[in-house]
């Protein structure tokens, strides 16, 4: 609880400071609130309050809040003349930061399904206007408003989802579901359209195929660093609202639900995949392979084990921190050379040798290269998918994993091995901080995984 | 113990040091890949060459995963791990010659690789194996991408995808193994002593042999190899050729023959007929290249091939053969290859035809040159005799027909390496040729040392054959033993 009041506080405080137009402080106030977030966080630890009724800040709901906190901060930090050169209301971007981390917080420690919506719709409504915030550019605009009906779509869905379930058990309650499901001779017929239709509604939030063709325009037309919140830790959110339903309430149903979500975490995969093979654009390429991520981190719910969640959140560091990785050094090489083809990133190495050594490891960390995080996520989600012994399943994942070696290895050769413009390229120095402490994040999860092993 | 794990680690620390030693990184990492060959030599000496696992390493890593750090030395693993040891300060030393940009990341990477190949040799944990397997490849894709040759990144791109293919469906294996494995851990003993039907040792025979034959590589899993072997730096080859494709004979060794004994028993028959099919393609291939380092490239396959075959034969002499011919194999190719390399340094070319009458000028690098040939086609009094006559011998006793086919290799070999040496070295010079100068500096220094090991070894191979053959004598037993309970 003290977390979300923390971080709305926050925003409100850097709305205020906004208006008086002290534009050097903003930062630094929104760091000390989200720090002073992420000691909330570590003081609840262990302690699985329930607020209300409505929310409950167990182990699982802390471990994502702290991911979704420092994810953000890290990329507050990037926002070094970012926003400057794009709007004179700045205050604005940070405030509604802040609303959807606070959205994201209710997302990952509801205990309530009308949370769930409440969380949702606070994360969603404020990405709404950060993806067109760009008023006069015609990209923003339209992922703004693409962004806008497909998510006013699958609001519907979870909505008609929620509703159904609760008129077959009578509760939005988490427990009582799940009670429900357990105690109950005969489950009402009406539940379980309804699980479906929250199934359908998480997978457009989180951009799982079927349901993702909105995710690469509206990642590519949005500002790079709204991107990169959106498909870190927006995502990551998502992936920890869904768990919770699926892997907690709704886990006596497994059998259920278990052949449709297989159906679209292939699919997931399988698109998303082969799609970011054929981008002839960083950013694009990310935003397909966001969408593969996505089906691996779907895989640890075919199989439930008591391990589910944490793999998840393992799987959900990994890709976070790689991600910001890649897309600081995006913002960067974009500035400099005002495009975000692969070929803008050949000859990098020269350029600057650090910055295409981070953006190697977050590669292999993607990739799922051993002694990186992204191998330790993905040797988590094969081993727990093998423990039913679905060995096709792991067969075709690893195809997968294949194909992604090659498009990941493709900006790798750009860097190292083809020539560029020499023009040197250099990071300001808040942007070498992040690139620095997500490396170290993604080797330290890499080679001693033990301490994220069991916080769940 | 502590041994052990400075063997490990010294090239790790070494290739951080190296990396920011700027200019003087070739001394650096000489320095360094100095003293693990000492060290190696040291532990060597120590070794008592018995069946037994020695300094044996085993610390928690990874708990709740159930990943040790677990390392330890044998026969067998003694052997590949002077064989890396003492391959890479040569290479190392026969890039002398070289002036390669960004020295430092290219010697950092090198000693990283080494790293890598020596987890693999000495792994006790199959978590650990499959980590130094990986750990291994990335330096080498960097080294042979970035100072590599014409079209490098396509052709790197294949040859990382294919290996890295081959490893994802082992590592599934692995993880089969792991939850069969009621201990819940990767340590070898305990995947020792799995009980799996004959079923499941067959689809893990082809998840591991997969990986292991794409890394040798056995015929038809080879179509990376010539590209890569051509493309890469010199130094890159013989990484590629002298030690990395043993990490895929040293895999069968150590982990597909003891696990799944019947997967072997059923399908070891198309290992066999896979390698000698390789063996007499490549060689007929090899007849028809122009490009002397693409005919050693292709020697090298029909070479494994045997290698493959004798182990894969699976009786005492085969295996020893085996052990001996990689060593053997290893010291014999990267001699070729530096002397290609020479040649290169001097004339720029290796088209066979273009050469010519170089034994006038030098003949110095013609007298080691026929030396490493005659290793390398295998006559008797040099290292290659011993490997490959006792390979035939294990090959033989498994039948007389894929013995008299394998025999091929011996007189192919014979004939292609042999006009390769007549054509670029005798006859008359030309007017490339007629300005080359003779081998100098630390050339006659990698050469001659090539040269004493090929004869010393032909002529005296028990050290050899001593070192491993208790820890063969045992991993037969321990197989057949297993053998026996499955049927």
């Amino acid at each position: 609880m003290n977390i979300i009041i923390t971080i709305s506080i926050t925003a409100f405080i850097v709305l205020y400071a906004g208006l008086f137009k002290a534009n050097k402080a903003l930062l630094p106030l929104t760091v000390v609130g989200l720090l002073t977030a992420l000691g909330f966080t570590f003081c609840a630890w262990n302690g699985n309050a329930v607020h209300f009724g409505m929310m409950q800040t167990d182990n699982f709901a802390l471990a994502f809040s702290g991911i979704c906190i420092i994810g953000t901060l890290l990329i507050f930090l990037l926002t070094q003349n970012y926003f400057h050169a794009k709007s004179d209301n700045i205050a604005e971007y940070y405030t509604l930061i802040l609303f959807a981390l606070a959205g994201m917080i209710m997302m990952v420690s509801y205990k309530n399904m009308a949370m769930l919506f409440v969380g949702l719709e606070i994360m969603s409504v404020s990405l709404y206007i950060l993806a067109g915030i760009r008023k006069k550019d015609f990209a923003s605009n339209e992922a703004s408003l693409k962004y806008f009906l497909m998510g006013a779509f699958s609001t519907g869905f979870l909505l008609f989802g929620i509703t159904l379930i609760y008129g077959a058990t009578g509760s939005f309650d988490l427990d009582k579901i799940q009670a429900y499901l357990v105690n109950s001779q005969a489950i009402s017929p009406i539940f379980y359209p309804g699980v479906i239709l929250m199934m359908i509604g998480l997978s457009f939030k989180v951009g799982a195929a079927p349901f993702h063709f909105w995710t690469p325009d509206v990642y590519e037309g949005a500002p790079s660093l709204i991107t990169t919140f959106m498909s870190t830790v927006v995502k990551t959110a998502g992936f920890a609202a869904f768990l919770r339903l699926f892997a907690g309430a709704l886990a006596p149903l497994h059998d259920f639900w278990a052949a449709p979500l297989m159906v679209i975490v292939c699919l997931t995969l399988f698109i998303g995949n082969v799609t970011a093979l054929f981008q002839k654009n960083f950013k694009r390429m990310l935003a397909y392979s966001s969408i593969s991520h996505a089906g691996y981190l779907l895989f640890s719910l075919i199989v439930l084990t008591k391990n589910s969640g944490n793999n998840v959140l393992v799987y959900a560091a990994a890709y976070t921190f790689a991600s910001i990785i890649a897309f600081a050094v995006l913002i960067l090489v974009k500035q400099k050379t005002g495009s975000d083809s692969f070929e803008s990133f050949n000859g990098l190495a020269k350029r600057n040798p650090l910055i295409a050594l981070c953006l190697t490891v977050a590669m292999l960390s993607l990739a799922g290269i051993p002694l990186t995080a992204g191998f330790i996520g993905k040797y988590l989600m094969f081993l727990n998918v093998m423990t039913e012994y679905k060995t096709l399943l792991v067969a075709f994942a690893i195809l997968n994993a294949l194909v992604g070696f090659y498009y990941y290895f493709r900006v790798i050769a750009a860097m190292w091995f083809k020539d560029g413009a020499e023009t040197e390229l250099s990071a300001p120095a808040q942007y070498k901080v992040v690139l620095l402490v997500s490396v170290a994040i993604t080797l330290i999860l890499g080679i001693y995984p033990a301490i994220i092993l069991n916080l769940i | 113990m502590e041994q052990l794990l400075l063997l490990i680690f010294l090239p790790l620390v070494g290739a951080i040091i190296t990396a920011f030693a700027g200019k003087s990184a070739k001394i650096v990492s000489t320095v360094f890949s100095v003293v693990s060959l000492v060290l190696t030599l040291v532990i060597a000496g120590n070794f008592i060459p018995n069946a037994s696992t020695q300094f044996e390493v085993n610390l928690p890593w990874i708990a709740d995963l159930g990943i040790n750090f677990h390392a330890g030395i044998d026969g067998i693993s003694m052997l590949v791990v002077l064989l890396t040891n003492l391959l890479v300060p040569i290479i190392i030393l026969s890039s002398y010659n070289h002036q390669y940009k960004n020295p430092a990341a290219f010697y950092a990477l090198i000693l990283f690789m080494q790293c890598g190949l020596l987890l693999v040799f000495t792994a006790l944990d199959a978590f650990l194996f499959y980590i130094g397997w990986e750990a291994a490849l990335i330096p080498i894709y960097f080294i042979c991408a970035i100072w590599g040759g014409k079209d490098r990144i396509r052709i790197n791109m294949k040859f990382f995808v294919y290996t890295i293919a081959g490893s994802l469906f082992m590592l599934m294996g692995i993880i089969y193994l792991y939850l069969q494995n009621p201990a819940h851990n990767f340590d070898i003993q305990a995947f020792y002593a799995l009980n799996l039907d004959s079923a499941q040792q067959g689809w893990i025979f082809w998840a591991f042999f997969i990986a292991f034959a794409i890394k040798m590589p056995i015929f038809p899993f080879h179509t990376w190899q010539p590209d890569t072997y051509t493309a890469a730096p010199t130094q890159g080859t013989m990484l590629l050729s002298g030690i990395m494709l043993k990490m895929g004979i040293y895999g069968v060794i150590r982990w597909l023959l003891p696990i799944v004994p019947a997967g072997v028993h059923d399908w070891g028959q198309v290992a066999i007929v896979l390698s000698i099919i390789g063996i007499v393609y490549a060689s007929l291939i090899a007849f028809t290249q122009k490009d002397a380092k693409r005919l050693v490239a292709y020697s090298s396959i029909a070479h494994v091939g045997l290698i493959s075959a004798g182990i894969f034969a699976f009786n005492q002499q085969g295996m020893q053969g085996a052990m001996v011919q990689m060593l053997s194999h290893g010291i014999n190719v990267v001699g070729l290859f530096f002397v290609l390399d020479i040649i290169f340094s001097r004339v720029k070319t290796n088209k066979i035809e273009e050469l010519g009458g170089i034994a006038k000028v030098a003949p110095q690098l013609a007298l080691t040159f026929l030396i490493i040939v005659l290793g390398t086609v295998a006559l008797p009094g040099t290292n290659g005799f011993i490997g490959e006559f006792l390979l035939l011998m294990g090959v033989y006793n498994y039948g007389i027909w894929a013995a008299a086919i394998a025999g091929l290799t011996i007189i192919f070999g014979a004939v292609y390496m042999l006009r390769m040496y007549q054509n670029v070295m005798l006859g008359e010079t030309n007017s490339l040729t007629i300005t080359f100068t003779d081998i100098k500096g630390t050339e006659k220094l990698v050469l001659y040392t090539i040269c004493a090991l090929i004869i010393v070894l032909g002529i005296y191979p028990k050290p050899v054959l001593h070192l491993t053959e208790a820890s063969v004598q045992h991993l037969l037993e321990q197989v057949n033993q297993k053998l026996n309970t499955v049927k």
